[in-house]
């Protein structure tokens, strides 16, 4: 039986989604949370992009960004905490018409998860992987993450965190058979929506680090470069994202060819500016689900086979 | 096999060299050879195609592989010892027997090292190459010298090969093709197929060249001579009749093939031994189905992308061992709260820890059952034998769709490697389940809709219009939405628990092997089927009144336990895992820990259920099974 039928429209082709075709449940972050305007970002992406609802997936861990399937009327999957990626992997290998994207948390991705992110981007699967990044564990009430400023208080570390904080822009771009690395801030919508779209685009492993405001336990971290743009430098070009109406207040403006990976990667390195932009960008690199995919035998073709390797042991 | 006896060897003549002997031709009902070399010289291809060999002639065989810890042990070292056992018989032989008859050690050291694990039967016969004899290195002949003293002692009968020299005779590397003159040597002792052994040689060395298939079998022919010329016993072990066409292969192997007539595309693993070689196998024919062997970073990730697929309508397995399941615990969780269905392989091995990476062991069961973080009911079957290897993995798949749950399959490092023919399947399109329907869900039905009697749900796959929903580890309503009340999580834990009900209601009472009725009933699980009703037929032999029964499914247990277990005296388990013995300091009835599976008889059926297991890293052995058996029958509850 055809879906139509069932939902009574004539085809599929006919339908038109609608923004609300994309809202599921009130979402239940803090107020002032940027989680919200990242999922409004979303669900304005999956309305122009006229994605099926019933052909997109949202994969993600555990914390308060990974609550972000819950608040999408398509299919989701919110698993374990730092393990949203080895299951969108298994939903793209066995379903590769399905549209998947992944969230996770800071903590979520680069600490308890950071094994599978470092495999996730090299096995390039046509994933789009979202990092909110906070700077902190906000569902767990405000402990030091890995991206946490170096001094910034929190319950496990009052006196400041100790360590560095690690890019994970650097890191990703540091992986061998990186894609598609960029950055964006929530407090930025039309960056922001102009970033995810890019990413969704590519075919492959698209990283989106998502400068993510807390205004429960980081209120601070982010302020300045929201307060004043001077801090901020955007990468413009062709092949990343080009927003005309940022330019009047972000003046600080690079042009960055997203293929250059040197250059990606000496950009990233910290420094005074926030850079937000596409880093890196090559969608020539191998996909493990195209090396993977393999016409499958079915019925008694696959019998015939499996008998032949029976054959094989036969006394 | 009904007595397991040791072979009597009359007419043993001293060791003369000049003329050849008349040989007298020992008629057995079953026979158990050895052949053990150091790591890399090939005893192990030897002792395969001996055991296949003897399977195509008729026999019943069972092989277990000889397995040294490391990849590259020194040479000529005790524990370096490699190879294979293989016992043929006039029947089916379910298991590896007790000790071998007949070895052929390609050094002393192995030989020993075989020797002083108990390995031999008090009379077997030892072939052994002599080079060592009279190597040019001092220390060597040395030790020669103090391990033909030290095995002197014993009733084996020593006979020295000149292993080496006759090699050589074939050409310059002659520690290349030891094995095939030791092929040739077991071909002319046991009477086997020449024509049929070169048939194996030519498919073992099929990638490589006419040459080196021509020389392999110079040498087997070297072997055959040799022993026609100096040899003075030889053993008939009678083929059985096989009207049925069979396959011999290893229980890994079995799973491989298991999985593919379930229609699993995906295995999803981490290598660790021994359960690496199922995907070493799918690995080789996978593809050739479409199929994928997905090595993912670890353990972890290798279960999310199983259940990945598995939610996204594809199920899929993974396979592990040991450490590997530890890892996987949370993630077994959170496909049961989800019910999302998948399968999962653990081919057991010796623990905790690391523990004994190659060796056999039934360790794993309690984890199965409980080794997830808070009430994770799953359904866990242990196939006994490499035939139901196979067709547990077809079982496992269907029943992991319906009930939505996770099925674990619990094999072992001995079905793992352990070879044996059994009666080919013959393929039913039905095992591959349906083809992917994602017809639209109709208004009103909720992904978690689960009957009020059976638990039961439709799953809503991805795809699937009209049945948007998140799944989530979190406690869930019906419509699949976090819920944190007091009635929502109660009414889910319910639904999860009460598929396992139905199924069970569904199973059968295990068959009893024996008597309806006696002074003691063993009960197994796994692997060790074959050994126990061994010692069971051998025990009834002797008058004793003993059964066993033998559990396929550990959860849910099967039903009837109860009612079968008091028709007996006693009831025990035999297990390879640990308990404490009684009697040991500081252990009493009351803190005696148990075995695994008489812990969950215990709590099961209230039945004081005793149990006998031990952790030797090796599988069981009947005759030691049958000494229990007696202890505990003649006197009384131990
Ligand atoms: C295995 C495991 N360890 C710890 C936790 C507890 N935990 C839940 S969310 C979280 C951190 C959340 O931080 P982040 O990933 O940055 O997400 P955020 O809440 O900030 O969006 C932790 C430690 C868990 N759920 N599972
Ligand atoms: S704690 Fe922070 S991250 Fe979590 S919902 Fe509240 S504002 Fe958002
Ligand atoms: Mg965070």
């Amino acid at each position: 039986m055809s879906t139509c039928s069932l939902l009574g429209c004539a085809t599929e082709d006919e339908r038109v989604f609608q923004l609300s075709d994309y809202e599921a449940a009130l979402p239940r972050w803090c107020p002032g949370c940027g989680d919200h305007s990242i999922l409004s970002a979303m669900q304005r992406l999956l309305a122009a992009e006229q994605l099926k609802p019933e052909q997109t997936v949202f994969v993600s861990g555990i914390g308060c960004s990974s609550r972000f399937p819950h608040y999408m009327k398509t299919y989701g999957f919110h698993g374990l905490h730092g393990r949203a990626l080895p299951v969108a992997e298994g939903v793209k290998l066995q379903r590769p018409d399905l549209t998947v994207f992944v969230v996770m948390g800071d903590g979520d991705c680069t600490s308890i998860g950071a094994g599978h992110w470092l495999h996730a981007i090299r096995y390039n699967m046509d994933l789009t992987a979202l990092l909110l990044d906070n700077n902190i564990y906000g569902l767990t009430k405000n402990q030091t993450s890995p991206t946490t400023p170096q001094g910034h208080t929190s319950n496990t570390q009052p006196y400041g965190s100790y360590l560095p904080a690690l890019d994970p822009i650097s890191a990703t771009l540091g992986v061998t058979n990186a894609s598609f690395v960029a950055q964006t801030a929530e407090w930025l919508p039309s960056h922001l929506y102009a970033t995810l779209r890019a990413a969704y685009l590519h075919q492959g492993f698209s990283f989106v680090r998502i400068l993510q405001r807390c205004p429960v336990y980081t209120p601070d971290i982010f302020q300045l470069a929201v307060r004043d743009p001077n801090r901020i430098e955007l990468l413009v070009h062709d092949d990343g994202v080009v927003l005309p109406d940022l330019d009047r207040t972000y003046q600080n403006q690079l042009v960055h060819d997203p293929s250059d990976l040197d250059e990606a990667r000496r950009l990233a390195e910290p420094g005074d500016r926030l850079r937000l932009g596409v880093f890196f960008r090559d969608e020539k690199r191998p996909r493990y689900e195209d090396l993977r995919r393999l016409p499958k035998l079915m019925g008694e073709a696959k019998f015939a086979r499996l008998n032949e390797e029976l054959d094989k042991y036969a006394v | 096999m009904a007595t397991g006896s040791q072979v009597q060897l009359e007419g043993v003549v001293p060791e003369t060299r000049s003329a050849p002997p008349s040989a007298t031709t020992h008629r057995v009902s079953q026979h158990t050879v050895e052949i053990v070399s150091d790591s890399g010289e090939g005893a192990q291809k030897c002792g395969q195609i001996f055991g296949s060999v003897s399977a195509k002639m008729g026999n019943g065989v069972w092989t277990v592989e000889i397995i040294p810890a490391e990849v590259q042990p020194p040479p000529r070292s005790a524990p370096g010892a490699s190879g294979n056992r293989i016992r043929i018989g006039a029947q089916p032989v379910t298991n590896w027997g007790d000790a071998s008859d007949l070895m052929i050690a390609f050094n002393e050291q192995v030989l020993l090292g075989r020797h002083q694990l108990g390995a031999l039967a008090p009379n077997a016969i030892v072939l052994v190459d002599d080079q060592w004899k009279t190597h040019d290195d001092e220390r060597i002949r040395a030790q020669w010298q103090a391990a033909m003293a030290e095995l002197g002692q014993t009733g084996y009968r020593l006979i020295e090969v000149p292993l080496e020299a006759e090699c050589l005779k074939a050409g310059d590397n002659a520690r290349k093709g030891k094995n095939m003159f030791a092929l040739g040597l077991l071909a002319w002792i046991y009477d086997r197929d020449l024509e049929r052994i070169r048939e194996e040689i030519a498919f073992a060395f099929r990638k490589k060249s006419e040459e080196v298939y021509q020389k392999n079998v110079a040498l087997l022919e070297l072997g055959v001579a040799w022993a026609r010329q100096h040899l003075d016993f030889r053993f008939e072990v009678p083929p059985l009749p096989t009207p049925e066409p069979r396959l011999v292969m290893n229980g890994n192997q079995a799973i491989a093939m298991g999985a593919v007539a379930a229609g699993l595309e995906l295995a999803a693993m981490y290598p660790i031994t021994p359960a690496t070689s199922v995907s070493h196998q799918l690995g080789e024919m996978c593809e050739k189905f479409g199929g994928v062997v997905h090595q993912a970073e670890d353990e972890i990730a290798a279960a999310g992308v199983a259940i990945g697929a598995g939610w996204a309508g594809k199920v899929a397995f993974t396979i592990t061992s040991g450490t590997g399941l530890a890892l996987k615990t949370e993630f077994l969780g959170l496909a049961v709260m989800t019910e999302t269905p998948l399968v999962v392989v653990d081919v057991q091995r010796g623990g905790p820890s690391t523990g004994l990476p190659t060796k056999v062991e039934q360790s794993d069961l309690l984890t199965s059952l409980y080794g997830a973080p808070g009430d994770a009911p799953k359904i866990v079957l242990a196939p006994a034998t490499i035939e139901e290897c196979f067709h547990a993995m077809i079982t496992a798949r269907r029943l992991a769709e319906t009930f939505r749950a996770v099925v674990m399959v619990l094999t072992d490092a001995n079905l793992a490697t352990g070879v044996q023919p059994f009666r080919r399947p013959e393929l039913d399109p039905e095992w591959l389940g349906t083809a992917l329907d994602l017809s639209g869900v109709p208004a009103g039905l909720q992904p978690y809709d689960w009957d009020p009697q059976t638990g039961l749900s439709k799953r809503f796959i991805p795809g699937m219009p009209g049945g948007m929903h998140t799944a989530t580890g979190l406690a869930h309503t019906r419509a699949s939405k976090v819920a944190y009340d007091t009635e929502s999580n109660q009414l889910g834990m319910t639904m999860r628990s009460r598929k396992l009900a139905v199924l069970q209601s569904m199973l059968q009472p295990p068959a009893v092997h024996g008597a309806e009725r006696g002074d003691l009933l063993v009960v197994g699980w796994g692997s060790t089927r074959g050994a126990i009703e061994e010692a069971v037929d051998r025990a009834r032999a002797e008058g004793l009144k003993v059964s066993s029964t033998h559990l396929t499914f550990l959860s849910p247990l099967q039903p009837g336990l109860k009612q079968v277990f008091a028709r007996f005296r006693k009831v025990m388990t035999v297990e390879i895992n640990y308990s404490d013995d009684v009697g040991d300091p500081y252990i009493t009835g009351e803190s005696r820990r148990y075995g695994q599976l008489a812990w969950l008889l215990r709590a099961h059926t209230l039945v004081d259920v005793d149990c006998w297991t031990r952790v030797l890293g090796e599988p069981m052995r009947p005759g030691a099974i049958l000494q229990t058996i007696r202890a505990n029958v003649k006197g009384g509850a131990a």
